[in-house]
């Protein structure tokens, strides 16, 4: 064993690397998991994605069914619809690898958003770490189009229609919408190349860039550590937690076969995709409830909650706005998060490193900003799913959309003003727990007559916890160095302003001392009652 | 015997509407020799006739009619009119033939509970014999589609030309796997599973609610029984992937993967930590 290890690193060099890596530090959370989990689904993806290339043919040339699914037989559809057909019918475990496959896509997807919110809601994504957080956003985007590309390879009749919308989107941008789109699709749509160069992208092209950008995104975390909560022993220049060997390596191998075991469990047991009911594609049918896979559902649903004859016809030529404003919409949503940690970072001209996390509620407009935009994710999302609302809930789907665009515009309104204010309400709870500790519910009768209720007092453990975080005040407009005052400058002090100018300041050491003193008395005569 | 529980149950409703008591309690008796005497009558003049009805494939009486039309005046005629001419309520029936009448009253749309965007399902209210009779006098007023052949009810046809046309035709409203739809303002397409080959080939044939009219040059009767073939595989053989979820697609695959799959997960990670906590 020694020697073997020996053989290795003179010709390596690689102790170096295993001892820098082994002893790295990670902090104990469940919420610092979640990046893991879709790092497992990924892996899950990569191998049950090969086992599908053996078999799939990404052809669209035109071929009869002949397998074993009796309501398909003798109907002409694309060698690459048969192919998934006899993956899921004639090859040993073909669907089950099919399934998991599927899957895992969604929970590798679903992953990749609870991480995200997780790093927002905590700060993480703070300097040094807004490089990291960009990065992750563009995993985020190439997961989705690996999603979308993949959905799009059996040409079954719903990855059809998906493709069809797409189009639609493409060919409603003016004057380049029609160009891209031909050649997208190599002419009219839907020519006979789509799935052979979707399936280029999707086999080659995303999935090295994904590997790419998870490489540097890991990398990165290594290089700026892991961030952790704040706690005594805990600051901003170390790291407490377990190093990776020989424990967290452990944990996270044995985590990595939960994840597995938890997709291989839904997948031999839940239906996914059935192809099978979809038939192959022909542009003609469309069926109801025809959504796309959860991920692009916020698409979808901006879609559909465009206002019908949106349209104007400028020189002959028709401006679709029913297209072009989702577009936007989405644009505008997805830019926002791209970019989120260098707008705040502006805003707040904080040029600190941050390595402890905030706790939601000790950054109530951030925390309030990512509720509005979950709030505009959430109702396009569910705008995608409105015909089920309908059916399943007993309403008219008419008012179902109608109800869906009002969240759409006026949800994040209502949910930034809830969250900051409930994250504000939280912050005046704990500042008044930091000074006077916990309610005991004990009344004490004072010999004087007064009656008080008497408080436990916190240990230094809770009350650092509560009282550590950053307070930032609103900017002050001052005059560069030629004495102007610039009107960005004043935008960011407005924004500014708009960020902090409610805000509730953490409790100081004069404050908890001055408290201490004032009710020492009280709570020494307290004590005495027992 | 047919006769008699149709005249009895009439009796039923009418006790029911004049509670005040003018009539005697001899009236049921007398409505029941009535009803067989003139059921009798009918009887002894239909052997002797040939029946004018020729469209439907079982062949219907004129005590059929009759009763029929007692049962029509009692439970019907409100909205429909006494004549099936239709009023403000409801519309005409004449012509509707033996079909719509088997599959709104058979699938138990008819009569309607309520006022709503569409006749809603609820339990059935007549008995198979209620109903023919209902069917045998709205068929006598005009001539309309019928009830189906046997022949082609027996999901015995082409499947795989079935789905095909099950999807080009009714996938749109209904979802290919006949999991059903929304329509416009709180109309719908209802699930078609557990739906009788003979409520389907009917509800084809005849348009009800807002379903078109899919008449035999439109979709042949061989391939109406192809559809019919082809829901009945699909209620006989479960998916091969597993549990199907409802067969609403990627919305509820979606919504499981958040609440159950993610869900897990995320409770694993919990436990996995919950040592330093």
């Amino acid at each position: 064993m020694g020697a073997a290890a020996n053989y290795i690193d003179e010709r390596t060099s690689i102790s170096g690397l295993v001892k820098e890596v082994g002893r790295k530090i990670f902090p104990d959370h469940w919420s610092f998991m979640l990046g893991e989990v879709a790092l497992y689904s990924f892996v899950v993806i990569l191998l049950s994605g090969t086992f599908l290339t053996f078999f799939f043919q990404p052809s669209m040339a035109e071929v009869t069914y002949q397998g074993s699914y009796v309501p398909l037989k003798g109907i002409d559809m694309s060698a690459a619809m048969q192919s998934t057909l006899n993956i899921s019918f004639d090859i040993r475990g073909g669907l089950l690898f099919r399934q998991i496959h599927h899957w895992a896509a969604l929970l590798f997807i679903a992953a990749i958003g609870l991480h995200m919110l997780r790093i927002y809601f905590t700060g993480a994504f703070r300097k040094p770490r807004e490089l990291n957080w960009f990065i992750g956003f563009v995993l985020f985007i190439l997961a989705l189009a690996e999603g979308f590309t993949g959905y799009s390879l059996p040409d079954d009749l719903l990855s059809g229609n998906g493709l069809r919308i797409i189009d639609g989107m493409v060919k409603g941008i003016p004057v380049i919408g029609v160009w891209i789109s031909y050649l997208l699709f190599g002419g009219e749509f839907p020519g006979t190349a789509i799935v052979s160069r979707l399936y280029s992208l999707h086999i080659m092209l995303l999935p090295a860039l994904l590997i790419a950008m998870l490489g540097a995104h890991l990398l990165l975390l290594v290089i700026n550590k892991h961030t952790q909560w704040a706690g005594p022993g805990k600051t901003n220049d170390n790291v407490v937690g377990v190093p990776v060997m020989p424990v967290f390596a452990a944990k996270a191998g044995g985590f990595f076969f939960i994840v597995f075991g938890v997709i291989v469990l839904i997948a031999s047991l839940f239906t996914i995709n059935p192809i099978w009911n979809y038939g192959p594609y022909d542009p003609s049918p469309v069926s109801a409830g025809t959504q796309p896979d959860w991920y692009i559902g916020f698409a979808d649903g901006a879609l559909r909650l465009a206002p019908p004859h949106w349209e104007v016809v400028w020189g002959g030529y028709t401006v679709s706005f029913n297209i072009l404003v989702p577009i936007v919409v989405l644009v505008g949503l997805l830019g926002t998060v791209a970019f989120y940690p260098f707008i705040e970072g502006w805003i707040t001209g904080d040029k600190r490193e941050h390595h402890i996390l905030d706790r939601p509620r000790n950054a109530p407009t951030r925390t309030a900003v990512g509720a509005a935009l979950m709030t505009l994710y959430a109702a396009l999302w569910g705008a995608a799913s409105s015909d089920l609302m309908a059916t399943h809930f007993k309403l008219s789907i008419d008012q179902v959309i109608h109800v869906m665009q009002f969240l759409t515009v006026i949800g994040p309104f209502i949910a930034f003003w809830i969250t900051k204010r409930v994250c504000l309400g939280l912050q005046k709870k704990d500042r008044e727990i930091a000074l006077h500790g916990h309610e005991s519910g004990r009344i004490v009768r004072l010999p004087g007559g007064e009656y008080i209720e008497v408080h436990t007092p916190l240990t230094e453990y809770e009350r650092w916890t509560l009282v550590s975080f950053n307070e930032y005040e609103p900017l002050m407009v001052r005059p560069n160095e030629r004495g102007v005052v610039t009107p960005l400058e004043r935008i960011r002090a407005s924004i500014s302003g708009f960020f902090f100018e409610d805000r509730i300041s953490p409790v100081t050491k004069a404050e908890i001392e001055a408290s201490h003193h004032e009710s020492h008395g009280a709570i020494e005569e307290g004590s005495g009652g027992h | 015997m047919i006769s008699h529980k149709t005249a009895s149950s009439s009796g039923r409703s009418a006790k029911k509407s004049k509670r005040s008591g003018r009539r005697s309690p001899l009236a049921t008796v007398s409505l029941i020799v009535v009803g067989l005497l003139t059921t009798g009558g009918a009887y002894a003049l239909f052997t002797s006739t040939a029946t004018a009805d020729t469209n439907t494939a079982s062949s219907t009486s004129q005590s059929q009619v009759n009763e029929g039309k007692k049962l029509f005046a009692a439970n019907c005629a409100t909205c429909h009119g006494m004549a099936a001419s239709g009023s403000s309520a409801g519309p005409s029936l004449i012509g509707v033939g033996s079909a719509a009448v088997d599959f709104q009253v058979g699938t138990g749309r008819m009569p309607l509970a309520a006022d709503g965007p569409q006749a809603e399902q609820k339990p059935v209210q007549f008995t198979n014999s209620q109903t023919q009779a209902m069917a045998a006098y709205i068929a006598s007023l005009g001539t309309g589609p019928s009830e189906p052949a046997s022949k082609y009810l027996k999901a015995d046809g082409n499947a795989a030309k079935g789905a095909e046309l099950f999807r080009i035709n009714c996938a749109m409203c209904h979802n290919v796997a006949g999991a059903g739809g929304a329509l416009t303002e709180g109309k719908f397409a209802p699930s078609l599973k557990g739906v009788s080959s003979k409520h389907i080939y009917e509800a084809m044939l005849t348009g009800p609610q807002n379903m078109p009219v899919f008449n035999d040059l439109n979709i042949k009767p061989q391939e109406k029984a192809d559809i019919i073939t082809y829901l009945k595989y699909l209620e006989k053989n479960p998916s091969p992937g597993g549990f199907q979820l409802g067969d609403l697609g990627p919305v509820s695959e979606g919504l499981f993967i958040w609440i159950f799959g993610l869900g897990a997960i995320v409770a694993v990670t919990v436990w996995l930590t919950a040592r330093s906590n």
